[in-house]
């Protein structure tokens, strides 16, 4: 096994003992880190391996709240089975709204992911007999195998963990490796025999399955579920999270998530600020830290290596 | 006959970039479109290749109607092309850009969790070596040298086997050095694979050494078409070529 596969396996370990140091604040912030760290990961599928920027990613993984949320509450299936289906509301989802944006390119294809998005947002916040409009859907509680923050929290781990390696597995696929051609030079991809749009709209999919899973995730730990999780803030917060953590790195948009949700946490106990503070890290990362927190890492042990 | 194209046109917002251009390639010829500046060449391949759309006219490849096909399709019946400006995959190595290629030739690139490392590495290989890419095979494509660059293009084009090559200018920006060394590489390659080719130029001199025959084009129109000697001597050609020269 590889030195990469085994410091994977050491950080799931290390994770895996945190409930038992007691601390439930760790155990909160951890299992919020873990779902918009899959989150990321899915949207850094379409960003830093098929070069789309999608800014309207929070309708995937709103829709895989409400579908959750929903499933339980309205239709009330059990936890078990409305999870399941998470994932597939969300990549049926992203095959219709993605069928009409892989026709588009850049920056169009941003404002039309963004378009839908709030479209989903509008249904979402207008539909009061389903969805509760604004007020939302309360006491989407815990399955009894799962009624504890620290169940919970293993829970999410192995769900995160398993999509993660399916994940990892596809970028290092042949399939991952055209999403690349096709992040450098759709031209080129184009003549060298792919139909770079259905490859796209296959990214997108996977893309919007992940989010989605990730949004169950959240729904059943927020136990509560809004309409603002599908508003394009959201999008944002994903995107910056992606970024953040370096969008050319496999695991960078799961660090970045780490790095927000933690300053987060710590910055809003001391200061009302919280805004000014993330705005001051991103102008810092763009002039800074091109590649991300991983890219740059990366870039250091690089050049240590080269300069032995 | 690999090539044919009929009737060929098409016009950008009333300007007429390509009127009327028929020609055909026999299997195995070696061919070149030359012309100045604006005559139409890359228009007339970007329109073979489907990267373009026509509007009107017919192209005929390997007895299948091709015209309107979607690229993608086009290069998997055969049909390899390389551009005048760089397009290569500028963030993966030299090796992953070849390899890319011949995984899709290979009908793998919809496999979703096989590993891609270690597909089909001799055959890429074996390109990186017919284009003189070997030592330069871990290298991130991005930034090597443009000659480097333009080489990797011909490996990307060769790695689909194509039955037929379009070279749009190959040796666009090299020095008298590097254009011939890269039109003896080319040349090598196409009579060792039996291949069909087509390419454009500017520069007549690069092309005399390699083609079997020179289609002459000027203002979207074929005016001349046969062997270098005698395009070489043709009135009309002699007049575009000299009177372009003194206007630069």
């Amino acid at each position: 096994m590889s030195r990469q596969n085994w410091i994977l396996i050491a950080i799931l370990v290390l994770m895996g003992l945190i409930p038992v140091t007691g601390s439930r604040y760790y155990v909160f912030l951890l299992t919020d880190i873990l779902i918009f760290g899959l989150f990321a990961l899915s949207l850094n599928l379409l960003l830093g391996y098929t070069g789309l920027v999608s800014f309207g990613h929070a309708a995937y993984f709103g829709i895989g709240c409400y579908a959750c949320g929903l499933l339980i509450k309205k239709a009330g299936l059990s936890f078990g089975i409305a999870f399941a289906a998470t994932g597939f509301f969300g990549a049926a989802a992203a095959l219709i709204i993605g069928f009409f944006c892989v026709r588009l390119t850049r920056i169009y294809f941003a404002l039309l992911t963004l378009a839908f998005s709030q479209i989903v947002w509008a249904i979402v916040f207008k539909w009061n007999s389903l969805t509760g409009g604004d007020t939302g859907i309360y006491d989407i509680n815990f399955p009894k195998f799962l009624d504890s923050r620290t169940k919970y929290f293993y829970f999410t781990l192995a769900v995160v963990s398993i999509s993660v390696l399916i994940l990892r597995k596809i970028v290092n696929s042949p399939f991952g490796r055209i999403l690349m051609t096709i992040r450098d030079n759709p031209e080129r991809t184009e003549f060298i025999g792919i139909n770079v749009k259905l490859f796209q709209l296959l990214a997108f999919i996977i893309s919007g399955f992940f989010s989605a899973i990730s949004g169950g995730l959240f729904a059943v730990f927020n136990h509560s579920i809004f309409p603002d999780f599908c508003y394009w803030p959201v999008s944002a917060e994903v995107l910056i999270m992606t970024i953040l953590g370096g969008m050319y790195s496999f695991f960078g948009p799961l660090v970045g998530a780490a790095v927000l949700l933690y300053l987060r946490m710590e910055v809003t106990s001391y200061t009302v600020y919280w805004p000014f503070i993330l705005g001051t890290i991103l102008i810092l990362l763009l002039f800074f830290f091109p590649g991300g927190i991983v890219g740059f890492i990366e870039n250091q042990i690089k050049r240590w290596r080269s300069s032995k | 006959m690999i090539l044919q194209v009929d009737n060929l046109a098409k016009s950008f917002d009333g300007f007429i970039a390509v009127a009327g251009v028929s020609f055909q390639i026999e299997k195995g010829e070696l061919c070149s479109i030359i012309g100045p500046n604006g005559a139409g060449k890359t228009t007339v391949f970007n329109i073979i290749t489907g990267h373009l759309s026509m509007d009107k006219g017919r192209v005929v490849f390997n007895g299948m109607d091709i015209s309107r096909l979607p690229a993608h399709k086009i290069c998997r019946l055969g049909l390899g092309r390389s551009f005048q400006r760089i397009n290569i995959f500028s963030r993966l190595t030299v090796f992953e850009n070849i390899q890319a290629a011949v995984l899709t030739h290979r009908g793998k690139s919809l496999s979703f969790f096989t590993s891609v490392q270690p597909l089909f590495q001799e055959e890429t290989e074996e390109i990186l070596v017919s284009v003189g890419l070997q030592d330069h095979r871990d290298a991130v494509s991005g930034p090597l040298a443009y000659g480097f660059q333009k080489q990797l293009e011909l490996g990307i084009a060769l790695a689909s086997n194509p039955k037929m090559l379009l070279l749009d200018e190959p040796t666009a920006g090299m020095s008298r050095q590097e254009t011939k060394g890269t039109i003896e590489l080319i040349g090598k390659i196409v009579r060792e694979k039996g291949l069909t080719l087509l390419f454009t130029e500017h520069d007549m001199s690069v092309v005399f050494s390699i083609s079997e025959r020179i289609m002459v084009l000027h203002q979207g129109q074929l005016i001349a078409s046969g062997p270098p000697d005698e395009v070489r001597t043709n009135q009309d050609v002699q007049k575009i070529y000299i009177g372009e020269s003194r206007c630069s």
